[in-house]
């Protein structure tokens, strides 16, 4: 429970801020979301890497599979990952999950100050 | 402690967010391109959830309706011919945006603002031979035609209101992946479209290499090697057809070579840099065209088949479209970034394009007073020079500005500031393409035309690139015409001092060759010279033409056991006989001594001797023929592989009848042995080479693969960086020089027959109607492209359409 609440809420609130912000603001809403959920930094990094990998490659999936992964093959090829579209959704997830979490873990080790 | 914890922390975040928001040398900025909100995911369109859209649409008078079937064609039905174009912008925009744009920024010469330093020379070439100078002109002349003018800037408007309805994450794939946004479409644009059709198709002239064959070997040779007519030949107007006009006085053989002229050194500085820097023109460019007369058709009605054969490219250079208004109704192949259908038909006529080859333009060598190029020589005169000076962005890298000097005899494109030219010598091009001329007034017109008389109305429009236009009409009549702007132009490079050397004769329109209801029942073109001996201008014979494609076409098309019809015409398109082959074949196996062979050297000869020169995907021999001849050309025309001075080869076919006729040319000479080779010695020399290497590559020459697999057909994305997103490895039988002209990376773009018995059409590309290789439409049509299985046009009315829809949209003004 202590780590899913702030999962979803980063995810959620992320998702929605995207709809009309570049894509950083990822990063604003988890830094200011652990700040103000008081999560400890190790607490913060995971909450706000889970949030941002779920919401991306959830995202990315959904559009994957309405697609039928044509895309998804051709860019797995571009970028080499074998056209493996699982390999091309985990990247996604990891890229945006990075980002989010490490603003995460700097919004916690303000609140620490 | 803790505070530098989250200054280092932040710090991270920030660092990452901006590498991530940044591009990495090729890479786009990944943290943009992966963003499932924003990047490339945004473009993986769904395959299966398509619904009828209602919208608003600025700048149009009434309601269009668009209805696209289940290849993704529009099929555009507007209340007047404003909303027409304009949707027409709008439409192909939607689905080819991004190939529009970079096609144009080619011709432009603007590629370095994308792709940075490297394409800087061949931006710079594309100016210095004044593609954009060019297209400002045809620009200025298109203003002049109010109809064109509204119908070109309809169309513009229709592609901006596209743009405008852009957001960045809507982007198409590449210019996310190349970092950059779409620009206004402006009638300029338009105009380069053509300068780039012009680029790649009225190339044909080989002044410099002529220069360079006669300098060395003579004029007599010279004749003998690149003979302008021989008794084969096809014609595109049959044999015999009597001219309507006398022509002009003038000598009917254009100037040689003054004898015993050589090219200096100085002179060879300059011809180097030219074959470095100009793409010559390919053998394997060609298409086909014909019309058959009611009189040998199943229906009694015409037929009509065009096929152009261009370099394979996705997105396609053609997007299928139906255009239809209370004054219109076509349907075909349109060019995307510019109005009109240019390969199709309507209610009443169809008319399809095949290349003239024909030489319209020349190179003149130019002498300046001094280094400030300010004035050149001419008449014993100092003229003034015209600078045109070149601006251009470079992507990661600085400005840079060009000054090209310009003469009565066009641009200069070589010389010390360009293309590594040592000495103080100038070579200035002058070219057709270089005139304003409307080409749409021509598509527009044919768009629209009813019969005959308006066919040959909107051909006078046209100017450049030469093309064979075919023509068929609903009430029986068939025609073909050879269409340009026709000078008589230099076969050597020409002297820039003096006027003489200009072009004093142009050859009238009306003049240009054309034949309507020949006897013979058909008309038809495939890249051949186009008149016999008789006609009363002189056609530079530059060599390029060729013949065996129309032999078999004519062949097929003669045929009078049978009424023809739309199958019949489909098994044509798809037609594999290798003409050449069964030319050049015979020559070769009769030098082989059989008992001399290994056993697999034999097998490999039995399968060419059973070789019915079908080049179907399953051949083998068509693989051992490709591999021989491959290694004999190069050694038989070794002569002509100095870069210092460059000389064209004789085309395949030139090759087949030299071969075969002539025993004892110094041509069979090979000049890297110390030997003197024969014709037999080449032969043999050739083969066991080609059989080696067969060996090498496949271990031994049973396990030879087929001729589809070997050849592998490819069909490229347009940016060479992204060939992730090509189509590799397609399957299919064809080769340069027959009818089916599918080579590894060349083919049919565009498939089409009309049947004015049905009033149906038939159509095929290898590709797909959307530029998004997120879309199942982006490649669907290659596997039925291989096949040669056409698609039945849905050349219907509004209702019909929409029983078959996949979906509409309707816009409301």
């Amino acid at each position: 429970m202590k780590l899913l609440f702030p999962v979803i809420a980063i995810a959620i609130v992320s998702g929605v801020v995207q709809n009309f912000a570049p894509w950083w603001s990822i990063a604003i809403v988890a830094f200011i979301l652990s700040y103000l959920l008081r999560l400890k930094p190790g607490l913060a990094f995971l909450a706000a890497f889970l949030g941002v990998f779920i919401l991306w490659a959830g995202v990315a999936a959904r559009l994957d599979f309405g697609n039928d992964h044509i895309l998804s093959a051709r860019i797995a090829t571009l970028f080499p990952l074998k056209g493996n579209y699982w390999l091309l959704l985990l990247l996604t997830g990891v890229i945006g999950g990075l980002v989010s979490g490490l603003a995460g873990l700097s919004g916690a080790l303000l609140r620490k100050q | 402690m803790r505070f530098i914890a989250f200054l280092v922390s932040l710090g991270a975040t920030i660092g990452l967010i901006y590498v991530l928001n940044h591009p990495l040398g090729p890479a786009p900025a990944l943290g943009r391109f992966f963003d499932p909100y924003g990047g490339f995911w945004q473009n993986a369109e769904n395959t299966s959830h398509y619904h009828d859209i209602d919208m608003q649409m600025n700048g149009l008078h009434d309601k269009v309706e668009v209805y696209y079937d289940d290849r993704l064609v529009p099929h555009i039905f507007a209340q007047n011919d404003e909303d027409l174009f304009f949707m027409q912008g709008y439409i192909t925009a939607k689905n080819r945006l991004w190939q529009m744009e970079v096609q144009t920024h080619s011709a432009a010469g603007r590629v370095a603002e994308i792709a940075g330093e490297k394409a800087l020379a061949k931006d710079r070439l594309s100016r210095r031979i004044g593609l954009g100078y060019g297209a400002e002109n045809s620009k200025a002349f298109i203003e002049k035609d109010a109809q064109s003018n509204d119908l070109v800037r309809a169309y513009c408007a229709g592609v901006n209101a596209y743009i405008k309805s852009l957001s960045p994450k809507d982007y198409p794939l590449e210019y996310k992946l190349l970092g950059y946004a779409p620009e206004e479409w402006t009638p300029l644009k338009v105009a380069l479209l053509l300068k780039n059709m012009a680029n790649m198709l009225s190339v044909y002239e080989f002044d410099i290499e002529n220069t360079n064959f006669v300098s060395k070997f003579g004029a007599d040779q010279f004749h003998y090697i690149y003979p302008e007519r021989d008794s084969f030949t096809d014609y595109i107007i049959p044999r015999g057809t009597p001219w309507a006009f006398a022509g002009d006085s003038a000598p009917a053989v254009p100037e040689a070579l003054p004898a015993g002229q050589k090219v200096a050194n100085v002179d060879r500085d300059l011809y180097e840099s030219y074959d470095r820097a100009i793409e010559k023109p390919q053998e394997l460019n060609g298409s086909n065209n014909w019309a058959v007369s009611g009189s040998k058709t199943k229906s009694g009605k015409p037929l009509l088949c065009n096929d152009p054969h261009l370099q394979l490219n996705l997105p396609s250079i053609w997007y299928e479209m139906h255009l239809s208004s209370p004054t219109m109704n076509a349907y075909g192949a349109t060019l995307p970034g510019a109005p009109c259908v240019i390969s199709g038909w309507n209610d009443s006529i169809a008319w399809g394009v095949t290349n003239g080859g024909r030489d319209v333009r020349d190179w003149f060598t130019v002498q300046f007073k001094d280094d400030t190029h300010d004035e050149y020589l001419l008449d014993s005169q100092w003229v003034k020079t015209e600078k045109r000076i070149e601006h251009y962005k470079v992507k990661g890298g600085k400005d840079f500005v060009d000054t090209v000097l310009y003469t009565r005899f066009g641009p200069v494109v070589f010389d010390q500031s360009y293309g590594d030219v040592r000495s103080k010598k100038y070579l200035s091009l002058k070219w057709t393409a270089h005139t304003g001329s409307n080409e749409f007034k021509t598509f527009y017109l044919l768009n629209k035309g009813h019969n005959y008389d308006h066919y040959i109305a909107a051909l006078n429009n046209y100017s450049c690139p030469t093309q064979n236009f075919v023509f068929a009409s609903r009430s029986g009549d068939i025609a073909i015409k050879e269409q340009g702007t026709h000078p008589v132009t230099h076969e050597f490079v020409a002297d820039g001092s003096t006027s003489a050397s200009d072009w004093h004769r142009v050859i009238p329109n009306e003049h240009n060759p054309t034949v309507k209801n020949p006897e013979r029942g058909f008309v038809s073109s495939a890249n051949q010279f186009p008149v016999d001996e008789t006609y009363p201008y002189p056609v530079s014979h530059v060599g390029i033409y060729e013949n065996p494609r129309a032999m078999r076409i004519n062949h097929l098309l003669s045929d009078s056991t049978q009424k023809m019809d739309v199958a019949y015409m489909q098994r044509m398109q798809r037609d594999n006989y290798n003409t050449i082959a069964s030319l050049t074949l015979p020559t070769l196996l009769r030098v082989i001594d059989r008992s001399k062979l290994t056993a697999d050297e034999a097998e490999a000869i039995t399968a060419l001797d059973k070789w019915d020169y079908y080049d179907n995907a399953d051949s083998k021999a068509t693989v051992y023929y490709e591999t021989w001849t491959d290694v004999l050309y190069p050694l038989l025309w070794d002569e002509m592989g100095d870069p210092s001075l460059p000389m064209r080869k004789p085309n395949t076919y030139r090759t087949a009848y030299f071969l075969r006729d002539d025993s004892t040319s110094v041509f069979y000479d090979n000049l890297q042995t110390g030997e003197r080779e024969t014709r037999e010695m080449l032969v043999l020399m050739s083969f066991d080479k080609a059989m080696k290497k067969l060996k090498d590559t496949y271990g031994s020459l049973d396990k030879v693969k087929d001729w589809g697999t070997y050849k592998a057909t490819m069909v490229h994305h347009l940016s060479p960086q992204l060939d992730a997103f090509s189509r590799m490895d397609v399957y299919c039988g064809g080769n340069r020089g027959i009818i089916n002209a599918t080579s590894h990376e060349h083919g049919p773009s565009w498939r089409m027959i009309v049947d004015f018995g049905e009033m149906k059409g038939y159509c095929l590309y290898p590709g797909g109607e959307s530029g998004n290789p997120g879309s199942k439409f982006y490649d669907n049509m290659i596997d039925s492209w291989a096949k040669g299985d056409n698609y039945t046009a849905k050349f219907e009315p509004k209702a019909q359409l929409d029983r078959d829809k996949l979906y509409k949209i309707t816009f409301n003004k």
